[in-house]
């Protein structure tokens, strides 16, 4: 059962690893316009050509 | 692209203008659903100076928030920041479609914010700087925190929930107590600072009931979140079988999805108010004594200063017209159509749209004390008094939690005094208790069922915006229509029964001006090639001189008619050798509009029409309708004190409507509706908004929100029972947190259950 001391600190360091994802993400700003993050998406990078 | 027609000038230089950006692409994303809003009388406004609202940082870089109005979908953020990302110096330029918001950063000197504010306005949107740190709801704080509580419960739930299921098979397969115990230090150590973050919403919610003597379903939550943890760790110390960590855990985490999603819908409210206020911020041109003019904000014009009007543009103050005349569209503040007409020594009020014709102005009054500052205030007002309403979940808070309360603190008295217990065993019965009885069901009842609700009404293309919408309208046994845009679709048509000629001169001259009626006419016969050279009178109509003589289109004075008496919705066309023919103009009913009247009086509601038009066009539609009861000529402030006065006498009002004018009314009502084709401002104080033309909707969710009452009230009583049976069991001590985790997830699961078959219902 030693294996569990290494397997739980790893699943936990694991989520913790997404947790500091989302909040980066949030306070990056990432959550402040969900309704036009979903037409953002469609939108192509275009090279300024005019 | 030769043959297309523009609604206004405003979209046909749109047009030029992304065409020769070569962002012709813009009309293949728009995605637009339902009607869009109308086109935005004034042509583009002088761009105001931003230059008080630059914020320069350190690194040279300038930053500008703007409001944008006009915003309709995506396609729009795309045009909006591409064309601006074109423009040499810009650094950033970033349009966020909930907040209705620009932000353009911008290398200092390489720029010139007023070029970039001009290109932006000249593609149709308005564009008013504000300061983001003077709006309420530009600070998103609390939001985030919510979110970021959340995410942490989350987080903590799983890892907890993944060791106790390892305990709890433990159990049955023998586990060493020291791994067990080993588990149980993981998930204190995980539990603990994640309960003391993540329940703070919850913790001062809670203090704030007990501060104000009064109990609120947080205080049972927080009460069992604090203790379940304590009394779990005490156990864990002692070595002890049972912890209740990914209880509480578990609990918190659900409750925060729900708070969060409530949050957000207020927010939205709110984001639109201040959105009204930004409207009214447009530059005042000032006229000094010595002739000289300068753009002032409205807010510091002085009653008695004279304020120029151009033709187009937005009224900025209350006063008294000193010379000129003109019509104006008066609809941000009566919600009517028909554009009335105002000479020297009439009165003007702030937000009314100067169609044709440039005014002087002298100021009464201006900012926080004009007519549309006073709309505002009324609807916040009358949105404070509706707070009174306590909902369903309250309510049976009010009587639950004391009774959940007693009943453990009766556990732990029975197991102390009468069976003799140590204190900590029997202490951790009445925890037990606590949990059992935690309202997570309780909590889960009645907002699932308002989720089931809100979705099946999506479907049919209502928008449930205030949780509590639905309980409120269970009880109405009162509708109150607006008439014009709510009953008839508030769009003029000319009646068929024109003469086609005069038509065809009629649609020629009437190409130029941007009145309703004269609008009308341009639809009727839009093919007709326009006549140069047309003079507008305002208040009068238009005048066209050509070889054969002079041609006048306008109103029965106007061409030397007289009065006859009828509805002002006619227009007289009189030329020099023939008789004036008149074109008439109906402003149609909705569809479905009897139909609907008929099965709201069916389900018990008495029906009414209160408008702000003259009495005789609201007669004549409630004669259409069939509708006995109804008022005229109200102002917002009047159909504010009707509704309260309905209240008084004991009558659950519903109230529909569409215009600005209706928004204090829609706030004051107990619950109110509005078509998707209704103001931004208007849509923000309804409860719910609906989309399409049919007034059919409205008995629909009638329907809907009283079999969604009955399930939660079935819900209520499930949860209720289920606690019933479960508490006997915990008090007697035979709850362990498996049985706790399984009682709370079967229990939700039913009432989830119940809640589901709200989708299977048809609306008519």
């Amino acid at each position: 059962m030693t294996i569990l001391l290494y397997l739980i600190p790893v699943a936990l360091f694991l989520g913790a690893l997404g947790l500091a994802a989302f909040l980066w993400a949030l306070k990056s700003g990432q959550y402040d316009d969900l309704e036009g993050a979903a037409s953002r998406i469609l939108f192509d990078e275009e090279p300024p050509s005019a | 692209m030769d043959g297309v027609q523009f609604c206004c000038r405003g979209c046909a230089g749109a047009f030029e203008l992304i065409k020769g950006l070569g962002l012709g692409r813009y009309d293949e994303r728009r995605s637009l659903t339902g009607v869009t809003q109308g086109a935005r009388p004034e042509a583009a406004p002088v761009a105001a100076d931003p230059s008080a609202w630059v914020v320069a940082e350190p690194d040279g870089t300038c930053r500008l928030s703007l409001m944008v109005d006009g915003l309709q979908c995506g396609a729009c953020v795309w045009l909006i920041e591409q064309s601006l990302q074109r423009e040499p110096g810009v650094r950033q330029a970033r349009v966020s479609l909930s907040t209705r918001r620009l932000t353009l950063s911008w290398l200092k000197g390489a720029a010139d914010p007023i070029a970039l504010i001009d290109r932006v306005q000249r593609l149709g949107y308005r564009l008013v700087p504000f300061d983001p740190c003077l709006l309420q709801s530009a600070d998103d704080g609390e939001s985030k925190a919510l979110l970021r509580a959340m995410a942490v419960a989350g987080f903590a739930a799983g890892n907890i929930m993944l060791l106790s299921v390892s305990v709890w098979a433990g159990h049955a397969e023998g586990m060493a107590a020291g791994t067990r115990d080993l588990f149980h230090w993981i998930s204190a150590l995980i539990a603990v600072p994640v309960i003391a973050y993540a329940g703070q919403p919850f913790f001062r919610s809670a203090l704030q009931a007990i501060g104000n003597r009064r109990t609120n379903m947080d205080v049972p939550i927080s009460l069992a979140v604090i203790l379940a943890p304590a009394i779990s760790l005490i156990e864990t110390f002692r070595g002890g079988e049972h912890a209740y960590f990914d209880s509480a855990v578990t609990l918190l985490f659900f409750l925060l999805i729900g708070r969060y999603l409530d949050r957000r819908v207020r927010a939205r409210a709110r984001l639109a108010v201040e959105q009204l206020a930004a409207l009214n911020a447009t530059a005042a041109t000032v006229v000094d004594d010595d002739g000289a003019t300068r753009d002032l904000p409205p807010t510091s014009v002085q009653p008695g200063m004279r304020v120029l009007v151009s033709a187009g543009g937005r009224v900025p103050v209350d006063g008294v017209i000193e010379s000129g005349a003109s019509d104006l569209d008066l609809s941000i503040l009566s919600g009517e159509s028909v554009p009335v007409s105002r000479k020297a020594g009439d009165e003007v009020f702030a937000g009314a749209v100067n169609l044709t014709a440039p005014l002087r102005i002298v100021t009464r009054q201006s900012g926080a004390k004009t007519l549309l500052a006073d709309i505002i205030g009324l609807m916040e007002a009358a949105e404070a008094r509706r707070g009174r309403y306590v909902r369903i979940a309250d309510r049976v808070a009010r009587l639950y939690s004391p009774v959940v309360h007693s009943v453990a603190l009766l556990t732990f008295l029975g197991w102390t005094l009468l069976g003799d217990m140590a204190w900590q065993p029997a202490l951790l019965i009445a925890v037990a208790v606590l949990i059992i009885t935690c309202p997570c069901a309780l909590a889960l009842a009645v907002p699932v069922v308002q989720v089931a609700a809100s979705q099946r009404l999506m479907r049919s293309g209502i928008l449930l915006k205030a949780g509590d919408a639905l309980e409120r309208l269970r009880e109405v046994d009162y509708v109150v229509f607006d008439k014009t845009g709510t009953l008839t679709t508030g769009e003029l048509r000319l009646l068929d029964n024109a003469d086609p000629e005069a038509l065809t001169i009629a649609s020629a001259i009437a190409a130029g001006s941007r009145h309703p009626l004269a609008r009308a006419i341009r639809r009727a016969a839009p093919r007709v090639a326009p006549k140069d050279g047309v003079r507008e009178i305002a208040g009068s109509g238009l005048e066209f001189t050509d070889g054969a003589g002079t041609w006048r289109l306008g109103s029965h004075a106007f061409v030397g008619e007289a009065d006859d008496g009828g509805d002002a919705q006619s227009l007289w066309l009189a030329g020099s050798d023939r008789p004036p023919v008149r074109f008439q103009f109906h402003d149609d009913f909705r569809p479905d509009g009897p139909a609907a009247i008929q099965r709201l009086r069916a389900m018990g509601c008495t029906v009414e029409i209160c408008s702000g038009d003259r009495p005789a066009a609201v007669r004549a539609v409630a004669t259409g309708l069939g509708i006995e009861s109804w008022h005229g000529g109200m102002r917002p402030a009047d159909k504010v004190a009707h509704l309260e006065q309905l209240r008084a006498a004991g009558r659950r009002v519903l109230m529909v409507g569409d215009g600005l004018n209706d928004a204090p009314a829609l706030a004051a009502a107990q619950v109110s509706m509005a078509p998707a084709t209704g103001t931004d401002v208007t849509q923000s104080a309804a409860d719910i908004v609906f989309q399409g033309a049919s007034l059919a909707a409205i008995p629909d969710v009638l329907a809907l929100a009283r079999t969604a009452d009955r399930l939660m009230r079935q819900n209520l009583s499930l949860a209720l029972v289920y606690n019933l049976a479960a508490v006997p069991l915990a008090m007697l001590g035979y709850v362990t947190p498996l049985i706790a985790a399984l009682a709370m997830s079967s229990s939700s699961i039913l009432v989830i259950a119940n809640a589901l078959r709200l989708g299977k219902m048809r609306l008519q």
